[in-house]
């Protein structure tokens, strides 16, 4: 087998807090250090081989957005690295920020706010290209309208401007955008979530297109489960900043085996006829600048027990690809750690 | 017995520089006690301006022109502004997408709720916070005693529209309207708040009308379901009716738009062209540009062809099975 394309190893990242005065105050009463720190992406490893388009499905503030972020090169792992191809990358951001720039391009949820309202979008396209010297400049006017007529606009759009096109159209323009740059990785972080469904389902039919075409890889991020099933191969479940469990779709939608995928699975309302009982998990997400000891889902699992309130689970292999990070497939939940 | 709510020929017109559009354009439902309706559309279906509509809540450069919006026994639209603003609370109340539209940052919850009590029943300010407490309670927020005295930003998003749903229930309405009330939370809280919500309608015997755009949701909390398009509904029917067998070609092609029901990876269903602008509609029938089923009669208005209760807006239904 060929090594990944992309390889997280470890990766942390801690936002510091800034301390009020009252908090400085408080701890230096308290005799510790002022000033605490956001969880916000704990100790994941995670490989995407070439060609394959592997989901990051979870609720706010389970570190999804933060591990993009981090693959694209806009934060630095606080822990960890990120391999790209075999190169270090994101290490320290300035080193290796300009090849991780034209390697891995993002495309953002919010297509109103991510293109330039004052921008032409044939400028806006083909500004990676002509800041990085990909294509010669007299053929960029060609290469943006093929682009545009590429994700199903026409070529001649290349002279309006973003607030001409509809949320799908935009959402086209920054998907155009981020080929332009002929990328080896696309992170796609809620790329459909604010669109209309059936709009929706014009945009993901195009991300299917392009993916058969140019055999894309990408990090599909999103809390849609449907979506995410529609078009990974593989998914990751993150809670509380770190992955509980990863497989491939077809496992992990046949059979959910962590506590929190199996509640995810049950909250999600399904099109379905007739009136159905909804079995909520109950509690709330716990906050990342405080995770609870021990496993992060122990206060609302219904399995735990007290080796979960005291140790961390690791997420170890469970067959066919899969992986659990959850004590249930490691041992049981009563043992505490030797 | 009579309706809740019963909406008539609701029409809601802005005056734009481009002229007069028609957003909620002869729009009709009735919801019992007890029943929660899901009225369901994309983005500009007109299906937020329908429950603004209902309570009144329309301003300049919108107008509401036509209809009658009875609420048991009265019609809200016949009302002053003094009358309507004595109903609204308490006989009609809504929620809203994000909860911090309802709830005062800079006051308690026990304050503001204890107001909003008081605002149409006066009573001492002690009784007025027991209400409040109870109406925390019927809504599933534990140590409501304590959530009484917390400030909104001490609590989470799915806490906050909580309070705001115990908010519209405290004076017992007949109907509530609510606007996407779940859209910005989380799927597991999502869970939670649909549950409390249909206990409450079984429980209160309140009206619910539920706005959204998300049709698992409808699909699984519904008893009846409108959709709208372009300002009309163009399809109603129980859940079951609608989820299952759709009659329109545009609610038809929004469901097969869903993923997760077709194989992975396949091209999805979809629906050509984008949601026309209100100040540019076709003659005759709004979806007949997108529609398969589209022929040189779709050009005149469609009429309603129904089978019982479900009904459908085309000149073409789809048959049912």
């Amino acid at each position: 087998m060929t090594a990944p394309l992309l390889v997280i190893d470890r990766v942390s990242k801690r936002f510091p807090l800034k301390a009020t005065l009252a908090d400085k105050l408080a701890a230096r009463l308290a005799g510790r250090r002022a000033g605490g720190a956001v969880h916000a992406v704990t100790d994941v490893s995670l490989t995407v081989a070439r060609g394959e388009v592997v989901g990051i499905v979870g609720e706010s503030g389970c570190g999804k957005s933060t591990l993009g972020r981090i693959v694209s090169g806009i934060y630095a792992p606080t822990e960890g690295s990120i391999t790209l191809d075999g190169q270090p990358v994101a290490k320290g951001r300035e080193d290796h920020v300009n090849k991780l720039t034209t390697q891995v391009q993002m495309i953002h949820q919010d297509p109103f706010a991510s293109l330039n309202p004052r921008m032409k979008v044939g400028e806006t396209i083909s500004e990676g290209p002509r800041t990085h010297a990909l294509v010669p400049s007299s053929e960029v006017g060609a290469r943006t309208r093929a682009l545009l007529q590429q994700v199903g606009l026409e070529g001649a759009y290349a002279d309006r401007l973003p607030h001409q096109f509809s949320g799908g159209q935009r959402q086209r323009i920054a998907i155009a955008r981020a080929l332009a740059m002929q990328p080896d990785l696309l992170v796609l972080d809620e790329a459909v979530a604010s669109l209309d469904v059936s709009i929706q389902a014009q945009v993901l039919n195009l991300f299917l297109d392009l993916r058969r075409d140019l055999g894309l890889t990408a990090l599909f991020i999103s809390h849609d489960l449907s979506v995410v099933r529609h078009v990974c191969d593989r998914v990751a479940i993150m809670y509380l900043g770190r992955v509980v469990e990863l497989a491939p779709a077809d496992e992990l939608y046949a059979r959910p085996e962590h506590p929190y995928t199996k509640a995810l699975f049950a909250s999600v309302p399904t099109l379905g006829t007739g009136r159905r009982a909804f079995e909520p998990v109950q509690g709330e997400i716990p906050s990342p600048i405080d995770p609870p000891p021990g496993c992060a889902f122990h206060p609302r699992c219904p399995f735990a027990g007290p080796r979960c309130r005291a140790e961390i689970p690791r997420l170890t292999a469970a067959g066919e690809g899969r992986s659990v990070a959850c004590h249930l497939n490691d041992g049981g939940v009563k043992a505490k750690a030797a | 017995m009579s309706a809740a709510l019963d909406v008539q020929g609701l029409t809601t017109r802005f005056d734009t520089r481009a002229g007069t559009v028609t957003a909620v354009d002869d729009v009709s439902f009735s919801v019992d006690r007890g029943r929660i309706m899901g009225l369901v559309g994309e983005s500009g279906s007109g299906k937020s301006v329908t429950g603004f509509s209902i309570l009144g809540l329309i301003d300049e450069p919108g107008r509401v022109s036509d209809g009658k919006v009875m609420v048991e026994d009265t019609d809200l639209r016949s009302l002053s502004p003094e009358r309507m603003r004595s109903m609204r609370g308490r006989k009609v109340s809504m929620v809203f997408q994000d909860p911090m539209m309802t709830l005062n940052p800079v006051l308690r919850i026990g304050d503001q709720m204890a107001m909003a009590v008081r605002v149409h029943d006066p009573m001492p300010k002690a009784r007025a916070l027991e209400r409040a407490r109870d109406a925390l309670g019927i809504v599933g927020i534990p140590s409501p005693e304590e959530r009484l005295a917390a400030y909104p930003h001490q609590l989470s998003g799915g806490m906050r529209q909580r309070v705001a749903i115990a908010t519209a229930l405290l004076h017992r309405p007949a109907v509530i309207i609510a606007d996407e009330p779940t859209t910005a939370l989380d799927v597991s809280i999502q869970g939670q708040i649909l549950a409390e919500v249909r206990r409450l309608a079984d429980e209160t015997r309140t009206a619910i009308v539920w706005i959204t755009h998300d049709l698992a949701v409808v699909s699984s909390l519904a008893d009846d379901i409108c959709v709208m398009y372009a300002g009309k509904i163009v399809e109603r029917g129980t859940a079951e009716e609608v989820i299952g067998q759709p009659r329109h070609p545009y609610t038809r092609g929004l469901l097969d738009s869903v993923p997760g029901q077709h194989e992975p990876g396949a091209r999805l269903p979809q629906i050509p062209g984008s949601t026309p602008q209100l100040s540019h509609l076709p003659s005759g029938c709004p979806f007949r540009n997108r529609c398969s089923r589209a022929t040189q009669i779709c050009a005149t208005v469609p009429p309603f062809t129904s089978t019982g209760g479900h009904s459908a807006l085309c000149h073409h239904p789809l048959e049912t099975a």
